[in-house]
């Protein structure tokens, strides 16, 4: 049972990776309505941009900010460039429009920070939380964080005029523009908070997997996973669906023979699929009424 | 009395198929305008392209000011609602959330505060829904709403599709009603496009009536609703 | 765009392409089959496999293309479905000494129930849900191929090696040539029961379900079977060039099949147009030559040149290389009325 126990709160601790990414999915999917491929690299590229600036001497929480502000910025940029005159464009080749930026992305990381694995420094240290050997105080800053940006998302969306018309825009356009909306710009916005969101994923994990250029390439995966899980259209839903896959993902390597690391995200996947099949709009997702 | 909305010349396209071959008409300050007309004769479409939401040419101005070529949501911004067919309800959201959608390039909050409770007394029940998600209001709410939002623009001219479509004639009358007061009450010039033409005539003072995208009669609502040619038409009698 | 797109407020996920714009005229399927059959002849052996290899990537790009262009249903996993193929056809080969051509067939027999059987789950699922889905598939593929129990079989993480089969009846031509026509063979066998099963009634069903799931079933389409169906035959015409791939590399790893493929397939769809049969071997094209052209520009920046060329292809024709070729001969007839 203790063993139980010690290997989902392992779980946890990994989850909130999952469940940073995996708001920062939603956040994607509520503006343009699918999934970008492209935003684990996004966030990897802010946060070499933040390691570049320390290593230019600025304290991390400087460093934070600035790439904060860059990332926002840079969301907004290559939706204006990339993406906004394929809005017409068939919805699949937009998908191929997420697959060279990411491609793009990745190349010119490397080719600026080279691929060997460099350190990345935790603003919570490292020691063991509150004496428990498998939460470090930088995973419990890290679920800490996750929580904030939660709650931040649900007042921003639910209270502000912004975060209003924003869901109005997402849902049904064309009414959005009727009463005044300006549906283009906010989805631009829903570029730059979701690459903002992104960046603070990405800085937040780094510590963990280590700063090179293929360091989300697994995470968004997971990010995906436990967004879909959660279902798409919650922040809630997706920051448990994080947990959940965490969970899922140390259990599946604690009590299933044979599971390699290799074989966890197979099963992973291999769980939340099973239970899409079930639910198909996910854990917290509405379902959306088809009509003909 | 001036012209509030003056559109001349004015054809629209959906792809290479032409909806409005050069249909001009104008709209007085303060009047209640219903456009008449079959099925596919345009009638949505010449919404449509005063809102810039299908390709159109031709002159279409605003209190003197041109229309064309600017954004469905900056020509709203010049008070010009438009209730579209199928009410257009945002259908995750509240119905208060509707509402202060409606408001959005609107900064005044007491004001918007104000014509939220408005509304209410307007459409009691919306107050009664107000925390409920829009999309499981009934037909006739949903239109309530609708057009609710579209007062909460404070327009100049509000522009509605078909408002009786769909609802029960009781609730028809009601909503009339409401858009007549509406109409003498708070200044708000109408048009209206409508298949059921003998209650569009009994509200509007001015009519216009399309065929196959063009204007074939206009003039006074209780002079068209006389002719006899409108009447075998339309009204089936 | 047509009136009722403009209207539709929730355009469906692919575009509708009516059947007759989904192949080629008669004159140019001519033109094309020619070159096919005289151009190996006249140039070195290696450019001679790299047909091979477009011949086999294009019937995988055609499998795709038939579930997502013919029946409206997204996969990433078809690379598993390679995998499964390529397997089939080496462990026939090698472990028990089938001829190569008999393979083939039971590559896609086997491929065709596996897909036939991943496509009942995925019934519940579409969009996204069903991407992740497949992808999992994808993702899981290699690593069920690396594990100890069927290692016997597979050759783990080692591989297998396949021999290249020589030409039959002493003909004078090298393998690798008589693998191309071999290989040409089989695709234009399949590129015809391909056209003929997307204007067969099956076809229509796949179209309709693509168009309007809900209206197809009201018309009395059993739209579960047709789905189930698509992903089978998807799955068996990709376990088909799986198996072919398989001769024509001479060697299969569970590395060779990772997320990388099912992407690559997916590019080599969205390049030759969704929905446009013909378009899958120019896409083909793309995903064999275009990463080598971007090798060639740039070493280190590799993969940003690839992307901003794949960009190039979108910006310039969103919908692939079927609008050039709806450009082409709407120019073509311009220019014959004149």
């Amino acid at each position: 049972m203790e063993l139980f126990t010690n290997q989902v709160l392992a779980g946890i601790a990994t989850g909130a990776i999952y469940a940073c990414m995996a708001l920062a999915v939603v956040m994607i999917y509520q503006a343009i309505d699918h999934l970008n491929f492209a935003q684990g690299e996004m966030a990897m590229f802010s946060t070499f941009i933040s390691w570049q600036l320390m290593q230019w001497g600025l304290p991390y929480w400087v460093a934070f900010v600035v790439t904060l502000a860059f990332s926002f910025a840079g969301g907004i940029l290559i939706e204006r460039v990339l993406f906004k005159p394929l809005t017409k464009a068939p919805i699949l080749t937009q998908v191929a429009g997420f697959i060279a930026l990411f491609s793009i992305i990745n190349s010119c990381a490397g080719l600026i920070w080279d691929f060997t694995i460099k350190q990345y420094p935790t603003p919570f240290g490292s020691s063991p939380f509150l004496g428990s050997q498998l939460i470090s105080t930088h995973q419990a800053g890290m679920i800490g964080i996750t929580v904030l940006l939660l709650i931040g998302l649900y007042f921003f969306f639910q209270y502000t005029r912004v975060g209003l018309a924003m869901r109005a825009a997402a849902a049904v356009p064309e009414s959005a523009r009727l009463v005044g909306i300006n549906t283009s710009w906010m989805i631009a916005l829903g570029w730059g908070m979701a690459a903002a969101i992104g960046s603070i994923a990405g800085m937040l994990i780094a510590p963990v997997v280590f700063l090179e250029p293929n360091m989300m390439g697994g995470v968004l995966i997971y990010g995906f996973a436990a967004a879909v899980l959660g279902g798409l259209t919650s922040p809630f839903g997706a920051v448990l669906g994080g947990f959940l896959v965490g969970v899922f993902e140390n259990l599946a390597g604690t009590y299933i023979p044979h599971v390699g690391n290799e074989m966890k995200l197979p099963i992973a996947l291999a769980l939340i699929i099973s239970v899409l099949v079930i639910k198909p709009a996910g854990l917290f997702g509405r379902n959306i009424v088809k009509r003909v | 009395m001036t012209a509030l909305l003056n559109v001349k010349d004015l054809r629209a396209y959906y792809g290479q198929v032409q909806a409005l071959h050069g249909l001009s008409f104008s709209l007085n300050e303060g009047s209640l305008t219903t456009l008449l007309g079959a099925n596919g004769a345009g009638k949505t479409t010449t919404l449509r392209a005063i809102c810039n939401m299908v390709r159109s040419t031709g002159a279409i101005e605003f209190e003197g000011k041109p229309l064309n070529n600017r954004s469905t949501e900056s020509i709203v911004r010049f008070g010009i609602a438009h209730v579209p067919q199928g009410r257009g309800t945002f259908t995750n959201m509240t119905v208060e959330e509707n509402l202060q959608l409606g408001a959005i390039t609107r900064s005044d909050k007491p004001g918007i505060v104000a014509d939220i409770e408005r509304m209410y007394s307007y459409f009691p029940k919306l107050k009664e829904r107000h925390t409920q998600q829009a999309g499981t209001l009934s037909g006739g709410e949903q239109q309530m709403l609708a057009v609710a939002r579209a007062l909460m623009l404070r327009p100049r001219l509000m522009l509605l599709d078909e408002p009786s479509f769909g609802l029960a004639p009781l609730i028809v009358r009601d909503l009339f009603g409401i858009l007549g007061k509406i109409n003498r009450e708070e200044k708000v010039s109408i048009l209206v496009v409508e298949q059921n033409a003998q209650l569009a005539l009994e509200l509007a003072d001015r009519a216009y009536v399309i065929e196959t995208g063009r204007i074939v009669m206009s003039g006074a609502a209780a002079d068209i609703a006389n002719d006899e040619n409108v009447r075998k038409s339309y009204l089936g009698y | 765009m047509s009136a009722i797109e403009e209207i539709a407020s929730q355009a469906p996920a692919v575009d509708a392409v009516p059947k007759r714009a989904m192949t080629l005229s008669s004159g140019t399927t001519f033109v094309v089959v020619l070159l096919l059959l005289v151009v190996p002849l006249f140039v070195k052996n290696f450019i001679i496999f790299q047909m091979t290899m477009l011949l086999i990537y294009g019937l995988a790009v055609l499998a795709l293309n038939i579930l997502t262009g013919g029946s409206g249903q997204f996969s990433l996993g078809n690379s598993a479905f390679y995998a499964v193929g390529a397997y089939t056809s080496a462990i026939l080969m090698e472990q028990y000494n089938v001829n190569y051509a008999l393979t083939l067939p039971v590559a896609g027999v086997i491929c065709f129930g596996f897909g036939f059987l991943f496509g009942q789950p995925a019934l519940r699922l579409s969009g996204v849900y069903l991407a992740l889905a497949t992808f999992a598939l994808a993702t899981a593929m290699p690593q069920i191929l690396k594990l100890g129990f069927f290692e016997h079989w597979t050759g783990g993480v080692q591989g297998l090696v396949v021999t290249k089969p020589d030409a039959p009846f002493g003909l004078p031509m090298s393998q690798d040539m008589w693998l191309y026509y071999f290989t040409l063979a089989i695709t234009i066998a399949i590129y015809i029961f391909s056209v003929n099963l997307l204007r067969s009634r099956s076809g229509r069903a796949f179209m309709a379900i693509r168009d309007n799931e809900i209206a197809a079933s009201a018309m009395g389409i059993d739209v579960a079977t047709y789905k189930t169906l698509a992903f089978g035959v998807s799955a068996g015409i990709t376990g088909v060039a799986g198996g072919l791939g398989a001769i024509a590399v001479q060697f299969v790893a569970p590395d060779s099949y990772t997320i990388v493929l099912a992407i690559s397939l997916f590019l080599g769809m969205v390049v030759g147009g969704v929905g446009w049969l013909p378009g899958s071997f120019v896409g083909a094209a793309f995903i064999i030559f275009v990463p080598n052209i971007a090798e060639g520009i740039s070493k280190g920046l590799s993969g940003a040149v690839f992307g901003v060329l794949l960009f190039l292809v979108i910006f310039l024709v969103p919908h692939g290389a079927r609008q050039v070729a709806m450009v082409a001969q709407q120019l073509l007839g311009k220019l014959r009325k004149n």
